[in-house]
């Protein structure tokens, strides 16, 4: 280890401290909006580790977290199982499928993989609605379970965690090697004796199992559940937006987007609730113009390192 | 000059995109530690030889073996780990890495797959081997451009491949470079370095190969010796149009 990893593990320990902290002090209003920022930076910054090298922007974040919401509300509600059973359930049932979808379209150029994701969340949906109200009976999933807000907040702290230290291990080994060859140019990769399909599956299906994880783990949050409220279009758009705005080359990136834009986000919907979506908008200009590498791009530039 | 064994052997290869045949029923071999030059007009099919064999395209019909390996259909990556690396006609370095890292990248999933400490001290070797001795930290968009042609060699080096194929890796350079070039892949030739190269630099053509092949049309013209088939009439011909 270098004396650079020692500094880094012994941050990286203060912050979860701290941040394992924020439900002693804060309750109320305040725990729910870093819990909302716990749950982005675990989503933004395992959906990095696949698309920040490949540069393939996934929309289908919506759909592994959905599938992860559902079928714990599914199980708890329909078949009396256990939250941390249809947790597990749900988290290999959402990595078997980002299998599928990595070996079925890992293949296609890049803009065709945003269509693709996108279009297959929203079918993901369609296709659970029109199940839940025609086959299954349009019975409400109740989930209920003792957990608190501060006791999600620490469930999500705990995967964001390890997605963070997974990211760490990966950056070191040859698969994290592979993707970086493979984000400088694919065929390059190919013909140096790199599996680019599979590396990129590999990560694809760690995006998939943490989202379905963190999906799992808000479920209790919102007691109700139903199709259109957990697979949200909406979510995998904000994953994306706050991954870029805090930047993908480094680790810690997302994290520094999620949480100025969670913070602005929960401002604007209380007093200008018309505006989210201006806001989107606005934050997507700004890192096209004024951001291409995120916030961790402008940090370094400030700081005088160079960018990648 | 070599009479080993045959390491490559390409029989009946063809290649066509749509309506157009790049490469037509090509036969040829190449024997270990032989340097054998494709050769050709413009659009004869050259880069698409190497394409075919390198997996980037799979070939229409025909088969290619190498060491007894059948080859023909495997996709790229495995091909390289069985022992086939390349360069490319338009320079293809990883421009976000360093030049270490761009070497390394051979050694880590080429034939050899060494890791850590034995990739980087390999890749070192090879850089040092190319010329680049004081370069490898900077990044390789800093480059000149022979100098980003070293680092695309020393990476196909680094899988310690059993052939190398190089497209036209001379061309584009000035004369003392173009010296330096041919000087360099004589001293792999002389390592016992199995090569098939690309090139329209006839010195080249005739310093380092033993056997040249030329192709016309995707098709196999004339084989031989570089002096031989460089004064073949028809291959003159070739060179100079029909008329
Ligand atoms: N990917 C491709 N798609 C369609 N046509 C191609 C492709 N690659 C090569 N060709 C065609 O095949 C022929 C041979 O090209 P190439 O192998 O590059 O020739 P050379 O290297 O001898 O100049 C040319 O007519 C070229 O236009
Ligand atoms: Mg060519």
């Amino acid at each position: 280890m270098t004396p650079e990893d020692t500094r880094n593990i012994l941050i990286g320990i203060v912050c979860v401290a701290i941040a394992a902290c924020v439900p002693l002090v804060f309750n109320g209003y305040w725990l729910s909006v870093a819990l909302t920022a716990m749950m982005y930076i675990a989503l933004s910054t395992s959906w990095a580790l696949f698309s920040g090298p490949t540069h393939y922007i996934s929309l289908a974040s919506g759909a592994f977290f959905g599938i992860g919401g559902y079928l714990v509300a599914t199980g708890m509600s329909d078949y009396n199982l256990s939250f941390w059973l249809m947790m597990a359930v749900s988290a290999v049932v959402a990595t078997v499928f980002a299998g599928l979808i990595g070996m079925a379209t890992l293949r296609l150029s890049g803009v065709y993989f945003v269509i693709f994701t996108l279009g297959l969340a929203e079918m993901i949906r369609n296709m659970v609605s029109w199940l839940q109200n025609n086959v299954l009976g349009s019975r409400g999933l109740y989930v209920l379970t003792d957990f608190t807000e501060a006791h999600i907040y620490w469930m999500l702290l705990t995967v964001s965690v390890a997605v963070f230290i997974l990211g760490a291990l990966i950056a070191r080994s040859r698969l994290g090697f592979a993707m970086r060859i493979i984000g400088n140019d694919e065929t390059v990769a190919r013909h140096v004796g790199i599996n680019t399909a599979r590396a990129k599956v590999l990560l694809f299906m760690t995006t998939g199992f943490f989202a379905a994880i963190v999906g799992a783990i808000i479920a209790p949050r919102y007691s109700y559940i139903e199709p259109n409220l957990v697979f949200s279009p909406e979510l995998s758009f904000l994953v994306v937006i706050m991954a870029l705005l805090g930047g993908m080359h480094r680790l810690w990136g997302p994290l520094l987007g999620v949480i100025p834009f969670t913070l602005i986000w929960e401002a604007i919907s209380i007093w200008i609730p018309n505006f989210t979506t201006l806001f989107l908008g606005l934050a997507f200009l700004t890192i096209v113009y004024f951001l291409p590498n995120g916030v961790v791009g402008l940090l370094e530039k400030l700081r005088g390192g160079a960018t990648p | 000059m070599s009479s080993g064994r045959t390491l490559l052997d390409i029989v009946g290869l063809t290649k066509s995109f749509g309506g157009l045949v790049a490469v037509n029923g090509l036969s040829f071999n190449v024997k270990e530690r032989e340097v054998v030059g494709v050769i050709g007009p413009n659009g004869s099919g050259k880069t698409t030889v190497l394409n075919l064999i390198s997996g980037a395209f799979r070939p229409t019909s025909g088969s290619i073996h190498l060491s007894g390996q059948d080859i023909t259909r495997k996709p790229a990556h495995h091909i390289a780990r069985t022992g086939v690396a390349r360069t490319f006609q338009l320079v293809r370095v990883l421009p976000g890495l360093s030049v270490s890292d761009n070497v390394m990248a051979g050694a880590v999933f080429g034939r050899r797959r060494l890791w850590r400490q034995q990739a980087r001290s390999h890749a070192q070797s090879l850089i040092e081997r190319v010329g680049l001795h004081d370069k490898h930290r900077l990044p390789v968009s800093s480059l000149t451009y022979i100098d980003q042609k070293r680092v695309e060699l020393a990476r196909a080096l680094a899988g310690d491949p059993q052939i190398l194929l190089l497209d036209e890796w001379l061309a584009g350079l000035n004369p003392s470079e173009l010296q330096t070039g041919i000087s360099l892949i004589q001293s792999l030739s002389e390592e016992g370095r199995t090569i098939v190269l690309v090139e329209h630099v006839m010195d080249a053509i005739r310093t380092l190969c033993d056997r040249c092949i030329v192709m016309n049309s995707g098709q196999l013209l004339a084989e031989g010796s570089p002096d031989a088939v460089l004064s073949d009439p028809a291959v003159i011909t070739a060179y100079l149009g029909d008329d």
